[in-house]
């Protein structure tokens, strides 16, 4: 009879992951803080243009490309004379279950499918739940999701509720959960008890899933507007996003600016049962981006395959309030009701734009289903009912918790760049932190390529801090 | 009383408070960490009685059954007007004061 207690499973982790993944990660590491990211990336074997087939037998990808005209008009009454870039937008909720989590979702139940697993797991409270019970449903496997739901007064998240509507409407069972990162455990333990893959978001599988984003992103724009794009505005909270897209453009051979985008939730804790309902994003923001950029394997699987420090020209936060603002504008001016979390990167790229000379080009990297519970009015009732102030004005003033201000005229609207050598640095000392033995010259190598930095920016950081 | 083969809701202490993780923030700590789970109702059970259920995956779930819990109550609320004025702003700025007379 199994342990099944809190620290015995924990105990488990690593055997319970290596068989609810099927890679050995052991064949990547080093024996200190290096390891081959790259041999782990290509270990699937799958060409870039295989997991587009494999996409596409899911009806994944392919999605529209859209040009953002009136949007991008608003941007140039914003910007001095020459400025304001054309900004387009990819139209990721036409995916199946309405997100770019399709593109992860169907790599990884396809590989589960191909291994023989008879059903797949996730733990998510995002966009990421439906789209593994959509491909599930597709492949003819049994679907679990976990979610993190409800605080201490059964008070649940309408967005995380929705998500669970939705899965359960593909076929999915859904296991809801208060709050606390002990959801792992539970986790841990079904895929002990069921023997089902983890369809985990941060396997190689799923960032290459993602890659195909990028890669279409690329092509389309020199398909369609004569040019790759400029810049690529991503919104950013475990990496996985930001990484399979960048890895998408440049094996399209598009080497141009990412910027990262999260919602700034900066003083509430993400393992707080009362800011659990304060907030009115459930993901893309803050909360997720800043830990797992600058420590990205404390994902569930060993060693990430998110490594957005590695691709990331610049990070910028947004108040809430902005993306609720052109969540509308998109609604208004160009007949599209996309959901918000999904907006944060047009946030910034309305942003951004404004900087950009006219003739380049922008392009905001995806686009999310909306609905009941997840919808900008059904947020901001919920931030009502929880206390939090509804406010018009500068967004600069909204704090996270207490206030929601939209900005009164769009030029208030303002992308705030997060200081990325802060970033790079947490990521050195963390690093240090985990593994506190001898540093080799892989290893500054290693974290060179990791903060996308040289050896000299490594070797000062370490020295700074023995 | 609800009967075999009902849609209801299960609940579950899944982690004592001092059963939880450690450093944990002190409002957190203090809760157990909960569990809800739905399914078909494995035999008839009185409401606050620990229940069986089949799950959508086809897995068999445990828990205490729990009242009239199985809605989607989620929806968009009342219209927020700060909401809607961004829409009636921009268009006057993008589009202008056109008359319609």
């Amino acid at each position: 009879m199994r342990d099944s207690s809190y620290q015995a499973v924990m105990a488990r982790r690593g055997d319970i992951m290596k068989a609810a993944v099927g890679l050995d990660y052991a064949a990547f590491e080093s024996g200190g803080m290096a390891f081959d990211y790259e041999a782990m990336m290509a270990a699937p074997g799958l060409s870039i243009e295989e997991v587009i087939a494999i996409e596409r037998g899911y009806a994944v990808g392919n999605t529209p490309l859209i040009a953002l005209k009136n949007i991008t008009a608003l941007a140039r009454s914003c910007s001095k004379p020459g400025y304001g870039a054309s900004i387009f937008l990819k139209d990721e909720a036409c995916n199946p279950s309405g997100s770019f989590k399709a593109r992860r979702a169907a790599l990884s139940v396809e590989i589960a499918r191909r291994r023989g697993y008879k059903g797949v797991i996730t733990a998510t409270s995002g966009n990421y739940g439906a789209a593994v019970a959509s491909c599930a449903a597709k492949a003819g496997l049994k679907c679990i999701v976990v979610q993190e739901c409800f605080d201490s007064r059964g008070v649940g998240q309408p967005e995380i509720i929705e998500k669970a509507r939705k899965c359960e409407a593909l076929g999915a069972e859904v296991l809801q959960l208060s709050v606390g990162p002990e959801l792992f455990y539970v986790f841990l333990r079904l895929l002990e008890d069921t023997g089902y893959f983890n369809a985990s978001l941060y396997t190689p599988y799923a960032i290459l899933g993602v890659e195909t984003l990028g890669w279409e992103i690329a092509h389309q724009c020199l398909a369609e507007i004569g040019q790759y794009p400029d810049v690529v505005a991503v919104t950013n909270a475990g990496g996985g996003n930001l990484t399979g897209t960048a890895r998408g453009l440049l094996k399209a051979g598009c080497h141009c600016y990412i910027a990262a985008a999260s919602v700034n939730l900066q003083g509430l804790h993400m393992a707080s049962d009362r800011d659990f309902n304060r907030k009115s994003f459930t993901t893309g923001h803050t909360g997720f981006g800043m830990p797992y950029s600058t420590w990205p394997d404390r994902s569930d699987v060993p060693r990430s395959a998110a490594r957005p420090l590695r691709y990331m020209d610049s990070y910028h936060t947004l108040a809430q309030g902005e993306v609720f603002y052109m969540t509308e504008a998109l609604a208004a001016l160009e007949g599209l009701e996309r959901g918000p979390a999904g907006n944060t990167s047009l946030a910034a790229a309305f942003s951004l734009a404004q900087a950009m000379p006219r003739d380049q080009v922008i392009v905001v990297q995806e686009t999310e289903y909306t609905g009941a519970g997840k919808h900008p009015t059904a947020q901001l009732n919920f931030a009502k009912q929880n206390g939090i102030d509804l406010l018009v004005g500068d967004p600069a003033d909204e704090v996270p918790g207490q206030s929601i201000v939209l900005p009164a005229a769009p030029e208030q609207l303002r992308a705030r760049p997060a200081d990325l050598d802060h970033l790079k640095k947490s990521l050195i000392r963390n690093a240090r932190r985990a593994y506190p033995g001898l540093v080799r010259q892989a290893d500054i190598r290693f974290l060179a390529e990791e903060t996308r930095s040289d050896s000299a920016f490594v070797r000062r950081q370490l020295e700074e801090e023995p | 009383m609800a009967s075999k083969g009902d849609w209801v809701r299960l609940e579950q202490i899944v982690l004592k408070p001092e059963e939880r993780a450690l450093q944990l923030p002190e409002d957190t700590a203090r809760v157990p960490l909960m569990l809800w789970v739905k399914g078909w109702l494995v035999e008839d059970t009185a409401p606050g009685g620990w229940a069986k259920v089949t799950t959508l995956s086809g897995r068999e779930a445990e828990g205490r059954l729990l009242e009239g819990q199985t809605d989607y109550n989620h929806s968009f609320g009342p219209a927020i007007p700060e909401l809607m004025q961004i829409a009636a702003g921009l268009k006057a700025r993008l589009f202008g004061g056109r008359d319609e007379g």
